[in-house]
């Protein structure tokens, strides 16, 4: 624009003397605090069930309301802490989570490793595992309870075999992971395949094993609690099966709540480990960019 | 950040020409692909070559067979009188991205290489001069801070460090400052030189922007492709220490000028 054009747009527009400030608006419903809308959702979702159930809309078999299972919470609770036949059941499942978890994540990692390191793997192995893993795997339980018996092995076998393939494709997911600049650095200082491996592919695809261990710790949890639906023996899921059979409703729903904390804790500590161990994810920036 | 640092002349008269790198009558195909063929270049101790081409001139795969991570189909490829059989100490690399592995501290991405020929001892005995390089491109206080925390610029300079750590006999240069801003690229390019005289080291750069070519190179081989081969080579006379100020006298535009209208040759087939 020439000096002239530019007076003559000043002399068109005059300039606005005072400051100019404005806000910008949230709308209201994400301006509520975290706390209040939790607390405000189970609220409300607190008065629909009692309201359903005080109402007698809803039969207490088929729903108690929440203060009849609040009642039995604390009594399941009470039974836990002074040593009762639900911790015992609890301490039954615990294991076999335990036990199935950690079988499946060396089981996993160790296949994602043939699959995603080896062309053997990757070209004769891989197209077996996902034909397996398509097959609904829950059908596999009588052959596992006819193989290793009512036992707690049985349950082990099942939460592992439902819990193994996740970790499997997302380990050989992070094994090519690496950049292409990433391979020829190693390869220009002369690094071995083990190293490379071991220095650069495992690290860079920690994250990636991470999130299959995240989906391995809930399918571990319906694997175990499936077997002991169907395999009987002493953990939750056959005393959830016994009450749910004696019509006992709030006892199923109080089950299912401790229960979840067992799920929880498994999955909160593999967050933990995924932040102690992939630390340098802290920060969002890709590695070395501007 | 660049203190004054004393500079030597940067050749001591023109009869030591000592030849670092020198390929004869190379070649290579893919198949029936033939992607570089008959090429002849030769690299004399301290000095900087530089090769430009159009992408698919095959000026990656050149780089590639010099730094041995790829083999030639015929010809000789020959460093410091051993012919290149694969990856080599003496052989250092920088890519157009600086590649730093984000779960290690600045200090320990430089001391890698040292770390992956000769073990975590070997590192911890070469951290003093890892110290003294990033002393040198002017990240010294970044040691201890992680990839995620540095500037694109400062990556670069780290990775300038762990391509010297070696003390390699030629610096292979992929494009390096490619992927970082124009105002950046500039300053890394003169600290680039800056560095390749303190050291009297031989460097070969692989790039296709005209003027950084010329602004940094002694020689420059101008590659075609189909199959890719030099076309030409252009000698760069403007004296050394050079600044960013010779972009804008006339013989620097004569030579972008004259280089432009070679490649451009090729472009469209004139």
């Amino acid at each position: 624009m020439t000096d002239q054009g530019y007076t003559a747009a000043k002399a068109e527009h005059p300039a606005y003397e005072g400051d100019t400030i404005w806000t910008e608006q949230e709308p209201l419903i994400d301006r509520i605090p975290r706390w209040l809308a939790m607390t405000g959702l189970m609220v409300l979702i607190l008065g629909i069930w009692f309201g359903l159930t005080a109402t007698g809309l809803v039969s207490p078999i088929i729903l108690p309301g929440p203060g009849e299972t609040w009642d039995d919470i604390v009594f399941v609770g009470r039974n836990m802490v002074t040593g009762g036949y639900v911790l015992e059941a609890m301490w039954t499942t615990s294991r076999t989570v335990l036990y199935a978890f950690a079988l499946a994540t060396a089981l996993g990692f160790s296949l994602g490793v043939l699959v995603g390191e080896t062309k053997f793997g990757e070209r004769a192995v891989m197209p077996y595992l996902v034909a397996i893993d398509t097959m609904p795997k829950v059908a596999f339980a009588p052959l596992f309870i006819a193989w290793l018996g009512f036992g707690i092995s049985s349950k082990v076998a099942l939460a592992t075999f439902i819990a193994t393939f996740p970790i499997v494709v997302s380990t050989a997911a992070g094994l090519y992971a690496a950049s292409e600049n990433e391979r020829m650095l190693f390869k220009s200082i002369g690094a071995t395949r083990m190293q490379t491996l071991l220095r650069l592919k495992l690290p860079t695809g920690l994250p990636y094993f991470f999130t299959g261990l995240k989906i391995a710790a809930v399918g571990v949890m319906a694997g175990a609690i499936t077997g002991e639906f169907l395999g009987g023996g002493e953990g939750v899921g056959a005393l959830i099966r016994v009450s749910a059979s004696q019509l006992n409703t709030p006892r199923v729903f109080s089950l299912i709540i401790y229960l979840s904390f067992l799920g929880l804790a498994l999955f909160l500590m593999v967050v933990w480990l995924e932040r102690t161990l992939v630390f340098w994810r802290k920060s969002d920036k890709p590695s070395g960019m501007g | 950040m660049s203190q004054a640092v004393k500079m030597d002349s940067r050749r001591e008269g023109p009869a030591v020409a000592r030849p670092v790198y020198q390929i004869e009558r190379m070649s290579k195909s893919f198949g029936a692909f033939r992607a570089l063929r008959d090429v002849n270049l030769t690299l004399n101790k301290g000095e900087f070559g530089a090769v430009i081409g159009s992408s698919g001139c095959g000026k990656s795969t050149l780089l590639k067979i010099m730094a041995g991570l790829m083999p030639p189909s015929s010809g000789r490829v020959v460093l410091a009188g051993k012919p290149v059989l694969g990856p080599r100490r003496d052989i250092g690399m920088m890519f157009q991205q600086a590649t730093l592995l984000p779960w290690k501290t600045t200090l320990e991405n430089v001391l890698l290489p040292i770390e992956i020929r000769d073990g975590k001892a070997a590192a911890r005995d070469a951290a003093g001069r890892a110290r003294d390089l990033l002393e040198l491109v002017g990240i010294g206080r970044a040691e201890k801070v992680y990839p995620g925390e540095l500037s694109g610029g400062m990556a670069q300079r780290a990775s300038i460090c762990r391509m010297l750590i070696s003390e390699p006999e030629v610096l292979l240069l992929d494009e390096p400052f490619s992927a970082l801003d124009e105002l950046t690229r500039d300053f890394m390019n003169m600290e680039l030189q800056r560095i390749c005289l303190e050291r009297h080291a031989t460097a070969f750069l692989v790039t296709h922007s005209i003027p950084e070519a010329v602004i940094l190179a002694d020689r420059i081989y101008i590659m075609q492709a189909n199959p890719g081969h030099v076309a030409e080579i252009v000698d760069i006379d403007l004296p050394r220490p050079r600044n960013l100020d010779m972009i804008n006298t006339p013989k620097f535009g004569e030579i972008v000028h004259y280089i432009r209208e070679k490649l451009g040759q090729e472009a469209f087939g004139t």
